[in-house]
């Protein structure tokens, strides 16, 4: 099983009325990781996601899990995942334990093993208080916690997480990647998808950023963001320093040309990311008599893959609440 | 420890297994006690075949009937009944069709086709629960037709087997709905369309008005539709006046083999349907 990936999908096509929502996607995730698929609103993340959890045929294109074909052998795929979708798919006038038992049973756990184990995911995703009250009374996030103990009451050994964070505010969000964290310690494969730029970073150990219905960049978080040229660091002089002995020693640490803006008193490099980079750069910058009003580092984001493989921002970068969640 | 016994057949011993039902029918279970489960949670979901049919049975009996003749004579309070019971259950599927739409639209469905479960359970569980609230709705039409006279004149196995046919064709009317459930999108369209339908297939019956008095081409609709075969059926068995009985058509002449060829035929054609488009949309 160590060679099989759990993901293997070749030329996936699926339209919709005049929508290509999938347009020729490959992917390819090995078992045991946390793979994202970023991209904004439209872009087919969902579709490959029904497809691979047979719950659409493709069009075109095929597709194995775990080694078993999606559409020719469904239903043994069906026995060995989890789907967590975008809508907490739960029976709002069920009590949570409820839901979990009946999941339960229905992937083929005895009504005893399924009240076992609804009781161990209650108690593991802190949901025991209210287990016994109906869901339609759980918030947002206790139902996307109950969501996702549903999907891994039958033990799934690959599960799906569809916008696992969407809409859930920012304190939900954080316990729910440290569940997703902690799924992923276990050594289960995750397959992750997100609109959300730091929500891939933070979680996935391989991305495939997906738009228009193929995969136009892969890798992880750390080979996209090299490929738009990694850190820079930026360093604003006080007035009167000599801003070519900056540059001098600036380009001592710089990976490429140093940019130099006499008007601002700016000096600005590519740097290597490295642990104690910025405190060397500062070092020597001391060490010359250089003084210096501030520095700053940017690090690139995924939204600067984004924008430099299409040309254009995704649409999560607009998300303030989000967006402050990670600052 | 020393071996006793050979067997002629190497490999592990069989051990006794528990009895297990077929998966498809331990998961309609599942789905059916999750459907009554909800029930019990909000019991108002139960007016269709409790408050709605009581509401009929007073405005047939004190509004519309004393103005409707029967031919041949005869209580119209004792007529009214077995319309009533073929009215209360056919009433009860556009609520099959609401419920399903309802786990579509709220992703529910989804969750259920990922999951290595029986395609047909979700269907079947979902019918198998209506039949019991119908069950329901036959208790509160006999009991309110008890409270403004009706009667029976004949004897339990009569009365049972009437019973049973109005729960037959319950049945088959929930699998259509069934059916309705899968092709529709929202809750609130497959709640007006099963209105749509219920009317004319509730009033161009002989359910409360017996069709003689008709339009030569609406009393044709009206002797073969399925609910007249039922109420002819209910009558017939419960000794009420059954006007059905004068009208020379198959249908009316054999209302009990009707009926039960009605059902059959609705589960034959909407149970097959409605698990093929459920698959279609699965895989």
């Amino acid at each position: 099983m160590e060679d099989t990936p759990a993901i293997e999908a070749e030329g996936l096509a699926k339209r919709f009325g005049k929508t290509n929502a999938l347009a020729g996607l490959d992917l390819r995730v090995p078992q045991g990781s946390v793979y994202g698929l970023l991209g904004p609103n439209g872009a087919g993340k969902t579709t490959a996601v029904r497809v691979l959890a047979t719950l659409i045929r493709p069009d075109a294109g095929s597709a194995r899990v775990l080694g078993h074909d999606v559409v020719a052998d469904a239903a043994e795929v069906r026995r060995h995942i989890g789907l967590t979708g975008q809508y907490a798919a739960l029976d709002a006038y069920l009590t949570g334990r409820a839901n979990l038992v009946m999941i339960g049973e229905l992937c083929r756990l005895s009504r005893g093993e399924a009240k076992i184990r609804a009781d161990e995911l209650l108690e593991r995703f802190d949901l025991t208080g209210a287990a016994g009250r109906a869901v339609k009374t759980y918030s947002g996030g206790m139902r996307r916690r109950l969501d996702l103990a549903a999907s891994l009451i039958g033990r799934p050994e690959l599960l799906f997480l569809d916008e696992p964070t969407t809409g859930l505010d920012l304190r939900s969000r954080t316990v729910l990647w440290d569940i997703i964290r902690g799924l992923a310690a276990e050594g289960r494969t995750l397959l992750l998808t997100t609109q959300y730029l730091e929500e891939a970073d933070q979680l996935a150990d391989h991305i495939a950023v997906v738009d228009a219905g193929r995969v136009i960049a892969e890798g992880t978080p750390d080979q996209l963001k090299a490929s738009v040229g990694g850190e820079r660091i930026e360093i604003t002089l006080t007035p009167g320093t000599d801003i070519a002995a900056a540059a001098a020693a600036v380009k001592a640490h710089a990976t490429g040309p140093v940019r130099v803006d006499s008007q601002l008193l700016k000096v600005d490099a590519p740097v290597s990311a490295t642990a104690g980079m910025t405190t060397a750069v500062v070092r020597t910058l001391d060490e010359a008599g250089i003084e210096v009003d501030s520095i700053t580092v940017h690090r690139p984001s995924l939204n600067d893959v984004f924008l430099s493989l299409t040309g254009r921002a995704a649409e999560a970068e607009t998300d303030q609440d989000f967006e402050g969640a990670v600052a | 420890m020393t071996t006793s016994t050979i067997t002629a057949s190497p490999g592990p011993v069989a051990r006794p297994r528990p009895i297990r039902l077929p998966w498809a029918i331990r998961d309609t279970i599942v789905l059916t006690k999750r459907s009554l489960a909800r029930i019990i949670n909000e019991p108002e979901t139960l007016m269709d075949v409790t408050i709605q049919p009581v509401i009929f049975v007073l405005l047939f009996a004190y509004v519309f009937g004393s103005a409707i003749h029967i031919p041949g004579g005869g209580n119209y309070h004792e007529y009214l009944i077995g319309g009533m019971l073929g009215m209360g259950l056919a009433g009860t599927f556009p609520g099959t069709a609401v419920g399903l739409v309802t786990d579509m639209s709220t992703g529910l469905i989804d969750r259920f086709k990922s999951l290595p479960m029986s395609r047909a359970a979700v269907l079947a569980g979902r019918t198998v629960a209506d039949l019991l609230t119908q069950m329901i709705g036959v208790v509160v039409v006999c009991g309110v037709g008890l409270a403004i006279g009706w009667r029976v004149h004949t004897g339990p196995g009569d009365v049972l087997a009437a019973l049973g046919l109005a729960l037959l064709v319950g049945y088959a009317f929930s699998w259509a709905g069934a059916c309705l459930g899968m092709v529709l999108r929202s809750p609130e369209a497959a709640q007006q369309l099963g209105f749509i339908l219920f009317l004319p297939l509730t009033f161009i019956s002989n359910a409360f008005v017996p069709t003689q008095g008709m339009p030569a081409w609406l009393r044709t609709v009206a002797n073969w539709n399925p609910l007249s075969a039922l109420a002819a059926s209910c009558r017939h068995l419960f000794g009420n006046p059954n006007p059905a009985a004068a009208v020379h058509v198959w249908p009316m002449q054999h209302p009990e083999l009707a009926v039960v060829l009605w059902a059959a035929g609705i589960i034959a054609v909407f149970a097959p349907l409605s698990v093929r488009l459920y698959r279609r949309k699965a895989l």
